[in-house]
């Protein structure tokens, strides 16, 4: 007979994952934020699978009865809420979610707002299931925008390395997309004309270390350079007009016809429409040379400007 | 009305400390005076640069608490009688300091000095935000090599956020103090170059000083270097500075111990 003793454990170890959580704020008249809700979901179908939220009543008197109504609402929307921030915590029982506390803002969270504050959109504004937050620690970054890129729904598939981009990801992904699309049009007159005016964003000053830009809506112009450790934002084009030495994500919200150009090539990373290089697998001939990075399919493509040049004169003396 | 300097970095260990000794001083010499105000609570230096610090009863905190009254606070230096120090807490942290009890201090330190130098400490939390807050002025002090960029260049952005100044639209001046600056170390690539510095932070260039053996011994003997060794050539790069924050038109020059004929002649001149 052999008597096994299991050996003692004597630590048992933790392992700490980041992840962005959606923060949502009922507001009271709760049928009336309940409509907007509603309304809100019909344009972006399947936005909330498999985001983690957290349900903030900082501030709001509600009361036990009234955050358990919430809760059943949503979760007849299939919204599960993963924890209570800012509640009484004398309110909350085993049946409700935790209590969460040390929650810090993050900007990408500021720019979902602004997404989500808009307008319902009279036009083939961006594309709803690509509206993820841009990333922002350094470590998510990548995968985070293979999500927003992939817009898959499921967030095994949504880590996935961006570049070598992943077929199946982005055949998927065109299916919500273009069915939002198709009921758009179906819901507007034929003659409402696509996006012309889009407000871009104009920076005078070098983007310091540390500094987020970010222009849910269009492009970004910086006349200064963006500095190691600064993050460049925007839903479409970025133009640096100094050295880009910090990261630039352009076409964040999935225009993938967003380009960036800079003057001076020393970026940390680039990513377009989700699609992403680190400095260490650009060609190291780009190095401080101004530069253009575009999408060609799931290929994120850079070229010296003035190269880019020299191609488009021998194409055009090829032709004649 | 006295001018509020705030000598800052982000980085810890570039020469925050020595930077305020030697500047306050020598502003001081010029008979100006001048207070140097420790704002690294908890981790006071400036008290031991300054060699004081046996005689330090009451310190910052006191004072924006309203516990004792500034003049109680305020220590005279031995050498220079117009130069004074207000110390830190070394028994209290950050927390310590309220904004309101800084702003009153900083109120009555400006009405009775020419300059008032705040010695941020290292970091971007709230001892340093609470540190540039009431600042015009800032002095960024920067070593030439990449990790203390960044980090003042990350400080710079702070400065045009969380000061005052920018809080009330004006724009916050920025200068840049260059130190532990090696010629010989640059001109080989294994440190960044004055250009490089300047480039990645675009703003105007306060000083450069040298690296220098003279710094140590002057903070090790409890002197500010412009007291301990006027002609050492980074006691005369801080004067030199002195005089720039003073108005006076100096040309950029890095000082060098060794005065040769080349080196006069290859002085570099920087921005």
């Amino acid at each position: 007979m052999t008597i096994a003793t299991r050996p003692p454990r004597h630590s048992f170890r933790f392992r700490g994952r980041n992840f962005l959580a959606l923060v949502l704020r009922p507001e009271k008249p709760l049928p009336d934020w309940l409509a907007d809700l509603d309304q809100w979901l019909e344009r972006s179908p399947g936005f909330f699978t498999g985001k983690p939220l957290i349900l903030d009543l900082a501030g709001l008197d509600f009361s036990r009865s009234e955050i358990v109504e919430v809760l059943a609402e949503l979760g007849q929307r299939a919204i599960r809420i993963l924890g209570i921030e800012g509640a009484d915590a004398a309110v909350l029982d085993d049946s409700l979610p935790p209590l969460l506390t040390g929650g810090r803002t993050s900007g990408s969270v500021e720019a979902v707002d602004a997404i989500a504050r808009k307008p319902p959109p009279a036009r083939a504004a961006p594309k709803p299931a690509k509206a993820a937050p841009p990333p922002k620690s350094a470590a998510s970054a990548a995968p985070a925008k293979a999500a927003a890129a992939g817009k898959a729904a499921e967030p095994g598939e949504a880590a996935a390395p961006a570049k070598p981009a992943d077929p199946a990801a982005s055949a998927n992904d065109d299916e919500p997309a273009k069915a939002a699309e198709k009921g758009e049009s179906a819901d507007l007159p034929a003659a409402a004309p696509p996006v012309t005016q889009v407000p871009s964003l104009l920076i005078e000053a070098p983007v310091r270390s540390g500094q987020t830009i970010i222009n849910p809506d269009g492009d970004v112009i910086i006349l200064g350079a963006v500095a190691s450790g600064a993050e460049v934002i925007a839903a479409g084009s970025i133009h640096v007009y100094g050295a880009l030495r910090g990261r630039a994500l352009a076409g964040a919200y999935g225009n993938e016809s967003a380009r960036i150009f800079c003057r001076r090539f020393e970026a940390e990373l680039v990513a377009i429409g989700g699609y992403y290089k680190v400095t260490e697998e650009t060609e190291t001939g780009l190095r401080q040379k101004p530069v253009q990075a575009w999408l060609s399919g799931n290929d994120l493509k850079m070229a010296s400007l003035d190269q880019a040049e020299n191609e488009r004169e021998i194409a055009t003396w090829r032709k004649s | 009305m006295a001018e509020v300097i705030v000598v800052t970095s982000g980085k810890g260990g570039v020469g925050k400390t020595t930077s305020t000794a030697a500047l306050g001083a020598a502003l001081a010499q010029t008979g100006q005076s001048v207070v140097v105000v420790d704002f690294d609570v908890g981790l006071r230096n400036l008290d031991l640069v300054m060699g004081a610090e046996r005689r330090v009863v009451y310190d910052l905190i006191n004072v924006a608490n309203g516990e004792v009254r500034l003049q109680q606070a305020l220590i005279r230096d031995k050498r220079i009688e117009t130069l004074y120090l207000l110390a830190a807490s070394q028994t209290r942290d950050k927390d310590a300091l309220s904004e309101d009890g800084v702003r009153r201090c900083i109120g009555e330190l400006q009405g009775k000095f020419d300059w008032v130098i705040c010695d941020s400490p290292a970091g971007i939390e709230r001892g340093a935000t609470l540190a540039m807050r009431y600042a015009d002025l800032a002095v960024v002090v920067t070593n030439p090599e990449v990790s203390s960029v960044r980090d003042s260049d990350r400080i710079i952005g702070l400065l045009d956020s969380k000061t005052m100044k920018a809080a009330k639209g004006e724009r916050m001046e920025k200068l840049l103090l260059l130190t532990r600056y090696d010629k010989v170390r640059a001109g080989r690539g294994d440190m960044l170059n004055i250009d490089d510095v300047l480039e990645i932070l675009s703003i105007p260039l306060l000083g450069i000083i040298p690296e220098s053996e003279e710094v140590l011994r002057a903070s090790n003997i409890g002197a500010p270097v412009t007291i301990a060794n006027p002609q050492s050539a980074a006691a005369r790069a801080y004067a030199d500075a002195a005089r720039r924050l003073n108005g006076e038109s100096v040309p950029m020059t890095v000082p060098s111990n060794r005065q040769t004929l080349l080196n006069r002649l290859f002085g570099r001149r920087a921005a």
